[in-house]
């Protein structure tokens, strides 16, 4: 049976990970409500700000019930602002901004730069076949460093960034600092659903 | 892992442009004039803020010249916060908008809140790294804008005066004249991109899709919860608010209940929960009222 996953939409680009979903096989909800939840087999952290995410987070009383269902192993894939979402710690976080964590890593926020510094590329990313995915990074964090259960699988392969974790994963939750879902490629979020058949 | 079969950064692409106002979606981008603003608006969870000098209310009533905001100014909130920072450079002023682009603003308006400079042509926006938004008021100026390479459209509505009439008209122009292209045959659509005064190639993808290609937010006139939920329910991916929130009573909790609109748009429940407890909206002036040759709205081309 096909998994349904649900998609973060508090604020963010949420059509196009819906879209890029779908055209990936998932059956697809959007989580506003705590109630939304419950039906979801994996949830996905969209792109957008993650402070204006972070905040809704606490005014509709959705943060006790996600971090709940992601102590009981619910799949999870943050991009950009999600991965931010999904990161132990963040620097240059604004004041008081608060995660949800997960993932045993450091992410610095706007790590690339402003508006201006932001790139699109192409990146091997590890456990997606079919070569390089198409990544663009919009104002995009990248991981400092990571804990020890935590598998890198891409970095920064050219430019002044070179080296730079741009995307992990650690049980069944995963993060990119790019945003898959704006390229009509959709292998990243194929890969986040066999992820989430796997755990179920 | 292997990082040797990648491509080389490039930047100012149209999928960076475009994708940066696809991250700001269902969000409310907040004018601020000071850093204590811009953090209030942070606070409130504006997913951007738009620096300015001053609100489109206080350039309506003080007239004048409205030019670009003082460098200082905009660099003074670029530090203030970790959003992104937007600014306006007067229609067809292409040096203000390099001057902005070296202050390293994330995202240039090209706005008729200030005084036009140039009454013929707009600013060349491809030939900037950093992307546009530019207003409209119906499909063919929007086309036209996306022609010269704004990467987002706002409605223009009418700014400064808290009257939302404006703002429901251009979205619902807007939203009728999409709908319009995508029932047309294809030998339509020719006389069509001549009538939006618009490429044909341009005007054919929004009739296939059935949108613009680029992100659509409105403005103009939104000064509560309820206003901004009207324009998401008439078709915006969100919502810019300029005088609406610091010429109102309590803008703290105005700005944040403004947010909590913008996201459940679509839930009653939720929208009578947030308009409640706030205080003074903005006095506002009807657009009726406002002279014709005072309306913004009617700048650009």
């Amino acid at each position: 049976m096909r998994p349904t996953i649900g998609v973060l939409a508090l604020q963010g680009d949420v059509p196009e990970h819906v879209r890029a979903l779908e055209s990936a096989g998932a059956s697809v909800v959007r989580v506003r409500r705590a109630r939304e939840l419950d039906g979801v087999d994996g949830l996905v952290l969209p792109g957008g700000e993650s402070t204006t995410m972070s905040r809704l987070l606490d005014v509709f009383e959705l943060r006790e019930p996600l971090l709940a269902r992601l102590r009981e192993g619910m799949p999870a894939y943050g991009s950009c602002a999600g991965m931010i979402l999904l990161a132990d710690r963040v620097l240059d976080g604004a004041a008081g901004q608060l995660g949800l964590g997960g993932i045993d890593m450091t992410v610095r926020r706007n790590a690339f730069g402003r508006q201006v510094d932001s790139f699109e590329t192409a990146l091997d990313v590890q456990g997606v076949a079919g070569g390089p995915v198409p990544a663009t990074f919009i104002r995009a964090p990248w991981v400092e460093e990571v804990g020890e259960g935590v598998e890198v699988l891409a970095t920064v392969g050219s430019g002044p960034a070179t080296g730079r974790i741009v995307a992990v994963a650690q049980g069944p939750l995963m993060a990119t600092s790019f945003h898959p879902e704006i390229t009509g490629d959709d292998r990243v979020h194929a890969h986040f659903i066999r992820l989430v058949s796997k755990e179920r | 892992m292997s990082t040797e079969n990648s491509s080389a950064p490039v930047v100012g692409t149209s999928h960076v442009k475009r994708g940066m106002a696809e991250m700001l979606k269902g969000g409310v981008i907040m004018d601020v004039v000071t850093p204590e603003q811009a953090k209030i608006a942070e606070d409130a969870g504006a997913v951007a803020v738009m620096a300015l000098e001053r609100v489109p209310a206080d350039i309506r009533a003080q007239g004048g010249v409205a030019r670009m905001s003082d460098p200082d100014m905009i660099a003074g909130i670029i530090d203030a916060v970790s959003i992104p920072v937007m600014a306006k450079a007067r229609i067809g002023h292409f040096v203000e908008a390099q001057v902005l682009e070296a202050l390293g603003v994330d995202y240039i308006d090209e706005s008729e809140v200030l005084t036009p400079a140039d009454y013929t042509h707009h600013i060349d926006k491809w030939a900037f790294t950093t992307p546009f938004v530019c207003g409209a008021t119906n499909l063919g100026e929007a086309l036209r804008r996306i022609t010269e390479g704004a990467a987002m459209i706002r409605s223009k509505g009418e700014a400064g005066t808290g009257d939302v009439s404006n703002a429901t008209t251009h979205m619902r122009t807007l939203r009728a004249e999409i709908a319009r292209l995508t029932s047309m045959s294809h030998d339509e659509l020719y006389v069509a991109a001549k009538e939006l005064q618009a490429p044909y190639e341009l005007v054919k993808e929004v009739a296939e899709a059935g949108r613009l290609p680029v992100v659509l937010f409105t403005a103009g006139g939104i000064a509560t919860p309820a206003d901004a939920a009207m324009m998401m329910q008439l078709g915006a991916e969100g919502v810019f608010v300029g005088s609406g929130i610091f010429k109102s009573g309590d803008p703290a909790a105005r700005a944040a209940a403004i947010v909590k609109a913008t996201t459940f748009y679509d839930d009653p429940a939720v929208l009578a929960q947030v308009s409640r407890g706030l205080g003074e909206a903005m006095v506002g002036i009807n657009v009726d009222e406002v002279p014709v040759a005072h309306r913004l709205q009617d700048r650009g081309w």
